[in-house]
């Protein structure tokens, strides 16, 4: 069969229907393009990796009853930077200079500090804990810039009531060692507190109750105290706070020196 | 026969340029669009396949109460009254608050929940222990710091305790895990007391065997618990 050659004449005006035809074609494939590239999504793994944490200072051979030694502890470190503000502020590094301020207050005062971590390393929540519940008469103190909060402002944490879980049997539990100790941990704060609501308006007056996970298998007084916060324009605004949370845990610490008795001591003969 | 097919052909075309020139434009609008607005995560995705909580619009409308962050003081929690249908059954009842809690206030500076997080799941056991199993992003968008964690789950607690009394306890789970803290601070491996006075006698016996440590310690302070331990 022979078609006649007719059939074969290209009108231009198909030619030109037919160059649309295929430019619709196209831009319907570019926006499918388009939209399967807006739909993928970037997962970041946010699991921090935990490198092997072991406490920064040996512990000292001095044994005695009454409070001496006081741990702080820097929170986060290593992999985990904590809160990220502006500007490359990070939680991990502002503790760790409060951490030296704080020292010093505490040692013009008179107290042994050990410190949980001294450089940019990242010990366990356990490992943290673990230099604490090795010391007699130690008060511990995690140490925390926020998120979120009135800037300018500093509040001081323990944990609520762990009920039913003081003394099994005169054994402490590590998850719950610090069940006998909530109501110590309670008194210093609020004198921690008291002390940081002079200087720092708008802190509250007193101790707020929150479940604290650092907190909860420390067994000694142990206070979080948190700082607000990352999002302040400029780091030397927090940098400013320093001295004053840095005078105020110390003044604070030694108005509880006196209540300061050890549970253990009352609760040790069955 | 064959001029027929020519005229068939260009009809065609027409027809697909008249179609390409409506298209065009919308297209060129979608594509724009989409550039622009942020890309939709993964949770979100899910969220959408799984936050149609079924309602039931024969359920009476009730003045839910959610709380989120108060106007005045956004470290603090507010309660804010919202119409809702809510079912009568307690699981359901609250999935819907929860999830309407997640979708956060008009004013969205108020919220305390992370917007990509989402309820995966609700269970309620028979000792009133409610188990909430959100999305990962409550865990990784929630800021971290004291404060905003536990003003995320208190915002969770009394809201359902408000609306849901039959849970009495809380216990949050991401992703299905159990998880040591929500971003860095709050413990989540503890249950929260949601009705504090449900909660509170039968606290002692529940908590404790749910704890960690049960496993290795004896579950309750019990005379047959201490008699067993050496009397030195």
């Amino acid at each position: 069969m022979r078609l006649p050659s007719g059939s074969f004449h290209f009108d231009p005006r198909i030619l030109s229907v037919g160059i649309f035809a295929v430019a619709a074609v196209l831009a319907s494939l570019a926006s499918t393009q388009a939209q399967q590239q807006t739909a993928a999504t970037t997962q970041q793994s946010a699991a921090p990796i935990q490198s092997p944490p072991y406490p920064t200072v040996a512990p000292p051979p001095v044994q005695r009853t009454a409070l001496n030694i006081v741990v702080l502890d820097p929170a986060h470190g290593g992999t985990d930077p904590g809160a990220r503000g502006a500007q490359g502020i990070r939680e991990s590094d502002l503790v760790l200079d409060l951490t030296f301020q704080v020292r010093r207050a505490l040692e013009a005062q008179g107290f042994q500090v050990l410190q949980t971590r001294s450089g940019n390393e990242n010990p366990s929540f356990d490992d943290r804990s673990t230099l604490a519940n090795a010391q007699r008469g130690a008060v511990f103190v995690t140490l925390h810039i926020s998120s979120t909060g009135l800037p300018g402002t500093a509040r001081v944490y323990a944990l609520p009531e762990m009920p039913g879980r003081a003394g099994l049997g005169g054994i402490l539990a590590w998850d719950f060692a610090q069940a006998s100790y909530v109501t110590l941990s309670r008194k210093f704060g609020d004198a921690v507190q008291g002390q940081l609501a002079q200087r720092f308006k708008g802190s509250p007056s007193a101790v707020q109750t929150a479940s604290v996970r650092q907190l909860r298998t420390t067994a000694a007084p142990a206070i979080a105290v948190e700082i607000s916060s990352v999002s302040v324009q400029d780091r030397s605004d927090l940098d400013k706070m320093m001295p004053g949370v840095a005078d105020a845990i110390a003044r604070g610490l030694a108005a509880f020196r006196p209540s300061y008795v050890l549970p253990s001591e009352a609760g040790a003969q069955p | 026969m064959n001029g027929r097919w020519r005229t068939w052909l260009l009809a065609g075309l027409c027809v697909v340029v008249v179609i390409a020139a409506v298209y065009f434009p919308k297209l060129k609008r979608k594509v724009k669009t989409s550039a622009n607005i942020a890309q939709p995560s993964e949770e979100q995705v899910r969220r959408e396949l799984t936050t149609p909580t079924p309602t039931n619009p024969s359920d009476p409308k009730v003045k839910a109460k959610m709380y989120w962050a108060s106007d005045e003081d956004e470290s603090t929690l507010a309660p804010i009254s919202v119409d809702l249908a809510l079912s009568p059954d307690p699981v359901l009842r609250a999935k819907q608050v929860l999830n309407t809690l997640l979708a956060g206030p008009v004013n969205s500076d108020l919220r305390t929940l992370p917007p990509d997080a989402a309820l995966l799941a609700f269970y309620l056991l028979p000792d009133g222990t409610g188990v909430a199993d959100f999305s990962a992003a409550l865990a990784i968008s929630t800021p971290s710091g004291i404060q905003s964690e536990q003003l995320a789950v208190d915002s969770i607690a009394r809201t359902l305790e408000v609306n849901v009394p039959q849970v009495k306890r809380l216990k949050i789970l991401i992703h299905g895990q159990e998880v040591d803290t929500l971003a860095g601070h709050l413990d989540l491996t503890q249950m929260f007391v949601v009705n504090t006075k449900a909660a509170q006698p039968s606290s002692l016996s529940i908590a404790v065997p749910m704890a960690p440590a049960a496993s290795s310690a004896p579950s309750a302070p019990s005379a047959a618990a201490k008699s067993r331990q050496p009397q030195r």
